[in-house]
């Protein structure tokens, strides 16, 4: 497997909680991943990171991508090296359009492209286009909106945080069907979930807990484990009892 | 150079052939260079009366009575020169029940020390609906001083919309001054959006008078400002009259070394009367910023996209 990004001992400090604690993670070009764990384990934060979103900036540790350490650019130096985010609830721009939204950052501009990507996300494009990005589109419109710039964008890896949360079902539906585009691209999908739904789309999974991976690997072992153990252990770290039939690495 | 050549030069300046807008018969026009009409097309129910003077023109345009014009009049006002003066003195009448638009462009393309003054007056009858929307592109210089002023008085059912748009080119320094008087049943909705850097000065005074009852008005601002630039927005709405409705509304955007400030006064003297304001002055929202970014824009791309949307959109207008 190839490794397009790979996180090495990150160790993450806000408002003097350790929120990542030498959390490391090889993920596999052109997979889906889902990253799973209690709130508060540092799985938004993982992609807040690897975004390089303020606030998320000083760490220590490194972020290798395609080979080369990106810890010190840029957002939209990631950007334009392939990496993207979909936000769990998406920016509302007053006046902006969607038109102008999609083609802020496709790598095709045109209309006829433009009109694909909505169209691949479930939209009208008729009546889309025009509308502002603005509090008049409900929260599964929006979302579906960035996944269709996210598409326009073809990144080599999208950042998915919760990507089913304040959707309805048929927004999941394109959702899911956007995940479908972004592999036929050949992107890597890094999504963070608590959803079984989600969990199911992807192809390999890591538990996150206390800003360490504490278990990873097929989708069906990663949501048993889950199921099993984490969601009677609330937030607290477990204990090494509890984790030593974990197997962590490669 | 010939009159002819000054027009295309000004339509150039604002992107638009005017050879399309002078084969378009259903569409009336009026050009005007620093003090000279150099073209009028006029169409049923329009009346326009002008003259030069010394520094500008004065002129009077009415729509007739219960005229329903198509098209918005498409005005284009200018000069091609570097500096100069121009005065425009206007008086403007809507009949009663009659129905009307103008689009004026304003331009000032290679601006180092222009002057350019607006002093209208608006009357629209009973009944009446009038909407007017300025769109001012400036050179990158900013040498240029625009002081547009209006009085307008909305007759009872009357309705007012104006929309003033200066976001290409330079402003170097603009005072805008709308001061409307809404009667019963009548409305105004008065719209300002100005991006301002370098040293540009930008002040918008805004006032609307609801002095009859269930008279309305929506007094809107946006304003984006850059590097040294300032910006004072003083919106003022009074309402002396029952069931009197009114909205103030101010946006700014402030980013570098600029300054933005908004007075919003909001005057009640009747108890069945409702008026609400809301002003909001700050950075870019640092999400919107990340996200524009995530899709590999740098941050002064992405500014410019906030802005153009804050800016551009589609203005607010009253139900």
């Amino acid at each position: 497997m190839n490794t397009i990004l790979a996180l090495r001992d990150i160790v993450l400090t806000l408002g003097g909680k350790r929120i990542l604690d030498g959390l490391t993670i090889d993920f596999w070009q052109g997979h889906i991943h889902a990253l799973i764990g209690p709130n508060g384990a540092g799985k938004s934060t993982t992609a807040n990171l690897i975004m390089g979103l303020a606030g998320y900036r000083n760490f220590q540790g490194d972020l290798i991508y395609q080979g080369e350490s990106i810890a010190d650019w840029s957002i939209d130096r990631r950007a334009r090296a392939g990496i993207t985010l979909a936000w769990q609830e998406p920016a509302r721009f007053e006046g902006l359009s969607v038109r102008r939204f999609i083609q802020a950052g496709a790598k095709d501009r045109g209309e006829a492209r433009t009109r694909e990507v909505l169209e691949d996300v479930g939209l009208d494009p008729d009546r889309y286009l025009d509308r502002a990005v603005d509090r008049t589109l409900s929260g599964g419109e929006r979302k579906r909106i960035e996944l269709a710039g996210i598409l326009a964008m073809e990144p080599k890896l999208v950042l998915m945080d919760e990507p089913d949360s304040g959707i309805d079902v048929e927004a999941l539906e394109c959702i899911f069907g956007a995940l479908r585009f972004f592999k036929q691209q050949g992107a890597t999908v890094i999504m963070i979930t608590h959803s079984l739904a989600v969990l199911r789309r992807a192809e390999h999974a890591f538990l996150i807990c206390s800003g360490k991976v504490v278990n990873k690997g097929s989708v069906e072992k990663i949501s048993q484990y889950f199921e099993q153990k984490c969601h009677s252990c609330d937030d607290r770290t477990p204990t090494l009892a509890e984790l030593e039939d974990i197997r962590v690495g490669p | 150079m010939s009159d002819r050549s000054l027009l295309e030069q000004l339509y150039q300046s604002i992107g638009v052939n005017p050879h399309d807008l002078w084969g378009r018969l259903d569409v009336a026009r009026i050009e005007i260079h620093a003090n000279r009409v150099l073209g009028v097309h006029l169409v049923p129910g329009l009346e326009v009366e002008a003259e030069s003077r010394a520094e500008g023109i004065a002129a009077k345009i009415a729509v007739r009575p219960g005229a329903q014009l198509a098209h918005p009049v498409q005005v284009c006002f200018g000069m091609i020169p570097d500096d100069g003066v121009q005065q425009i003195e206007l008086r403007i009448e809507i009949g009663a029940d009659a129905r009307a638009g103008v689009v004026a462009h304003c331009t000032f393309p290679n601006a180092r020390n222009i002057r350019h003054e607006m002093d209208a007056t608006l009357e629209i009858g009973p009944g009446a609906e009038y909407a007017y929307f300025e769109r001012h592109v400036h050179g990158a210089e900013g040498g240029v001083l625009v002081v547009p002023k209006s009085k307008v008085v909305v007759r009872p059912g009357g309705r007012y919309q104006t929309d003033f748009e200066l976001i290409k080119g330079r402003v170097g320094r603009i005072e805008i001054d709308v001061e409307a008087t809404v009667e019963a049943h009548g409305t105004a909705d008065v719209s300002a959006r100005v991006s301002g850097r370098g040293d540009d000065a930008i002040t918008i005074r805004e006032t609307a008078h609801l002095v009859g009852e269930h008279a309305r008005s929506a007094l809107c601002t946006s304003i984006a400002v850059r590097d040294r630039a300032s910006a004072e927005v003083f919106n003022t709405l009074t309402a002396t009259a029952p069931f009197a409705r009114g909205h103030v509304d101010c946006k700014e955007i402030v980013q570098g070394e600029a300054v933005a400030r908004a007075v919003p006064i909001v005057d009640v003297r009747h108890p069945k009367a409702h008026v609400t304001h809301e002003a909001a002055i700050g950075s870019v929202d640092a999400k919107q910023l990340e996200t524009l970014m995530s899709r590999g824009l740098n941050e002064d791309d992405a500014v410019d996209l906030i802005i153009e949307g804050l800016l551009g959109g589609k203005r607010q207008r009253l139900d």
